[in-house]
C-alpha cells in the first residue's frame, strides 16, 4: 500500500538552529500515527512544515504522491490535510456554527455577485452548507452549542469545536497537535474515543502529537519518537515504550 | 427570493423615507435639517464601507477618505468638466448615476493597486501605509490644474438630492449586509479573527483581505461622489487625514463590525457636530463670552473619550439590530 503522506529527507533550520533534521517517514492510509518527544524536539515544527506555515529548508513532502512542499497553507488544506493547534485558534467572536461553516467555504462555488444579490442558486448553496455544518456538529455532540459565541464555551468543548472545524474541511489526513493538553481524565477518555471515531466513521487518517502517554500508548498504532530534531525510535507502541533511548530522552540518563 | 413577503428592512426604509418627505413637505423639517440628514446618510455609506475593511476584515485603513476623493473627483469631472450636465433636466439623472458608479469603480481600482502591496503589512505598518496613501491622493489632487488644484473642483451641479442619497445609502447597507452575512463575508470575518487559522481551514486570506479593501473602496468612492454633488465642491482638504481619522472615530464609536452601529454613529455624530455649533453660538449670545468653533472639537473629543471609557466596544459592540440580520441568520 502506498503512503498517504510521505516525507523525504526533510530538514528545517531557524538560523543556525536545526529544528528538524533529515526527517523521513511514510504514513499509510487509515492509521493512527503518533509523534512524540520532549519539549523542543521539533514536533510542532514538523506540523508547521507539513501544513505550509514554514517551507522546509531541504527535502520533500508528498501527499497522495503529489508534491505539496512550499504550497501556501490554504492550498494544502484544500488537498486534504487539516490540523488543530496546540494553543487553540478558534474564531472566538463568531458562533460555533460559523466556525464550522468557514471551514467549508472553499467548497462554496457561488461568486460574490450571488452573495450581494442573494440569487436563488447562492441561497441554495448557503442552505446546503448550513445543513452539512449542523450535521457535523450533531455528530460531534455540539448541535445545541451551534448558535453560541465560541469563546464562551468551556475549554474541553472548544477542543472538540476545533477538531470539528478541521473535519469540516473534508480532510483525508488530520493533524492533531496535543489534543489532550489541559484535559481532565474524563475528557481524555472521551477524546480517545473521538479519535478512534474520526478514523473509523469519518475514514480520516490521524497523525497526532501528544505528551499524554496514556493517549499515545492507548490509541496509536505506530509511534515515532523525536529528540532534538532527530528520530531516536519508531515502531509499535509496546516496543517504543520500552526503548532505552526513549526513556533516556524523557527521564534523563539513568532514569530508566 | 424564496418567500414572497418584502423583507422588513425594506418596509422600514420605505416608511422612514415617506415620513421624512412628509415632514419636510409640512415644514417641520426645514432645509437646514434636510442638509444634515443628507450628510448623515452619506456618512453612513462612508462609515459602513470603512467598517467592512477595519471591522469585518480586521485590517486597518487610515486613508479611507482618499477613496472618497477619487469618487468625488472622477464623478465631478464627468458631470462638471466633460459633460457639463445641468440638474434641471430630468434626463441627466441616469447619466449622473452612471458617473457616481464610475467614481466608485475608479476608487475600487485604486484600492486594488494600493491593496496588493500594502495588505502584506500588518497592524501599525498597514496603518502608516494607508495614511500615506490618503495624503498622496490629496497632494496629487492639489497639483492637477484641470480639476482646480488647490482651489478645488468648483461649480459641481447639485444632483444629490434626498431621494438619490437615500436610495444609494439603502442599497449600500443592504448589499454590504448581504455580503457580510454570506459565506464570503464569513471568510472575511475569519481573517479578522485569526489569520493563521483562517488559512488552515482553506481560506485564501490574501484574496479576502484585498477583496474587503476593494469593495470598501468602491462604496467609499460612491459616498465621495454623492458628497461632491451635494456640497457642489470637491476640495483636497475635505479628504485629508483629518477626515479619514474622523471616519475611523465613527466606526469605533458605532462598534467594530456592526452595520447597525455604523448607521447610528454616522447619524448621531453628524447631528452632534451640528448641534454643538448651535449650542456654542447660543452660549456666546447668553454669556457674551466668545466660544469659537474650536470648542466644538473639544466637547466632541470628550464625548468620544467617554464612549471609549464606558463602552469600549462602541455603541453596538459587534452586535446587529435584529432588523439588519438576514432571516436565516437570526438566533
Amino acid at each position: 500500500m502506498s503512503a498517504l503522506l510521505s516525507i523525504k529527507g526533510m530538514s528545517h533550520y531557524f538560523g543556525g538552529l536545526k529544528a528538524v533534521s533529515n526527517f523521513n517517514f511514510d504514513i499509510p492510509e487509515g492509521v493512527i500515527y503518533g509523534l512524540i518527544g520532549p519539549n523542543g524536539s521539533g514536533k510542532t515544527t514538523t506540523f508547521n512544515l507539513i501544513t505550509g506555515i514554514y517551507t522546509p529548508t531541504e527535502g520533500k513532502i508528498l501527499f497522495e504522491d503529489r508534491e505539496v512542499t512550499g504550497l501556501r497553507s490554504y492550498k494544502i488544506v484544500q488537498q486534504g490535510i487539516a490540523r488543530t493547534f496546540q494553543n487553540l485558534r478558534i474564531f472566538g467572536d463568531l458562533s460555533v456554527l460559523d466556525n464550522i461553516r468557514i471551514a467549508r467555504h472553499f467548497n462554496f462555488k457561488a461568486g460574490l455577485f450571488g452573495s450581494f444579490f442573494r440569487t436563488p442558486g447562492t441561497l441554495k448553496e448557503e442552505k446546503k452548507m448550513r445543513e452539512e455544518a449542523m450535521e457535523l456538529l450533531a455528530m460531534m455532540h455540539l448541535q445545541n452549542r451551534a448558535h453560541e459565541v465560541a469563546k464562551n464555551l468551556p475549554y474541553g468543548e472548544l477542543r472538540r469545536v476545533e477538531i470539528a472545524r478541521a473535519l469540516a474541511t473534508g480532510p483525508k489526513l488530520i493533524l492533531l497537535d496535543e489534543p489532550a493538553a489541559g484535559m481532565n481524565p474524563k475528557e481524555v477518555a472521551d477524546l480517545m474515543e473521538l479519535i478512534r471515531r474520526i478514523r473509523d466513521e469519518f475514514k480520516v487518517t490521524v497523525f497526532l502529537i501528544e505528551h499524554h502517554m496514556k493517549v499515545v500508548m492507548g490509541i496509536c498504532e505506530y509511534i515515532k519518537v523525536l529528540d532534538f530534531g532527530e528520530t531516536i525510535a519508531e515502531g509499535l507502541p509496546e516496543k517504543v515504550g520500552k526503548d532505552p533511548k526513549v526513556l533516556e530522552a524523557y527521564l534523563g540518563k539513568g532514569g530508566a | 427570493m424564496g418567500n414572497m413577503k418584502l423583507p422588513r428592512l425594506t418596509i422600514i426604509a420605505v416608511l422612514l423615507y415617506a415620513l421624512i418627505q412628509l415632514l419636510s413637505l409640512v415644514g417641520v423639517l426645514n432645509g437646514y435639517f434636510l442638509i444634515i440628514i443628507n450628510q448623515s446618510l452619506i456618512f453612513v455609506i462612508l462609515t459602513v464601507s470603512l467598517n467592512l475593511i477595519n471591522g469585518i476584515t480586521g485590517q486597518f485603513s487610515l486613508g479611507h477618505m482618499g477613496f472618497a476623493a477619487v469618487g468625488a473627483y472622477v464623478s465631478g469631472t464627468i458631470t462638471t468638466l466633460i459633460l457639463k450636465l445641468s440638474p434641471d433636466k430630468l434626463g441627466n439623472y441616469p447619466i449622473f448615476v452612471i458617473a457616481i458608479i464610475l467614481g466608485g469603480v475608479f476608487a475600487a481600482v485604486v484600492g486594488l493597486v494600493i491593496g496588493f502591496p500594502s495588505l502584506r503589512l500588518k497592524g501599525d505598518y498597514l496603518a502608516i501605509m494607508t495614511l500615506g496613501f490618503g495624503e498622496i491622493i490629496r497632494i496629487i489632487l492639489n497639483n492637477i490644474d484641470y480639476v482646480g488644484g488647490p482651489r478645488g473642483l468648483l461649480g459641481i451641479p447639485k444632483f444629490s438630492n434626498f431621494t438619490i442619497i437615500y436610495v444609494f445609502t439603502f442599497l449600500t447597507v443592504v448589499l454590504l449586509r448581504n455580503l457580510i452575512q454570506s459565506s464570503h463575508g464569513r471568510a472575511m470575518l475569519a481573517v479578522r479573527e485569526n489569520e493563521v487559522a483562517a488559512e488552515l481551514v482553506g481560506v485564501d486570506t490574501t484574496r479576502y483581505k484585498v477583496l474587503g479593501f476593494v469593495i470598501g473602496a468602491f462604496f467609499s468612492g460612491i459616498g465621495g461622489g454623492l458628497l461632491a454633488h451635494l456640497l457642489q465642491i470637491a476640495h483636497p482638504t475635505q479628504y485629508g487625514f483629518y477626515a479619514s481619522a474622523l471616519l475611523l472615530v465613527y466606526v469605533y464609536a458605532g462598534g467594530m463590525g456592526s452595520i447597525t452601529g455604523s448607521i447610528i454613529a454616522a447619524f448621531a455624530l453628524t447631528f452632534l457636530t451640528q448641534f454643538l455649533q448651535l449650542g456654542l453660538d447660543s452660549l456666546t449670545n447668553i454669556t457674551g463670552i466668545s466660544f469659537g468653533s474650536e470648542w466644538k472639537m473639544v466637547i466632541y473629543a470628550v464625548i468620544l473619550i467617554l464612549i471609549m471609557l464606558y463602552r469600549t466596544e462602541g455603541l453596538m459592540g459587534m452586535k446587529e439590530a435584529k432588523i439588519v440580520m438576514l432571516e436565516e441568520e437570526k438566533k
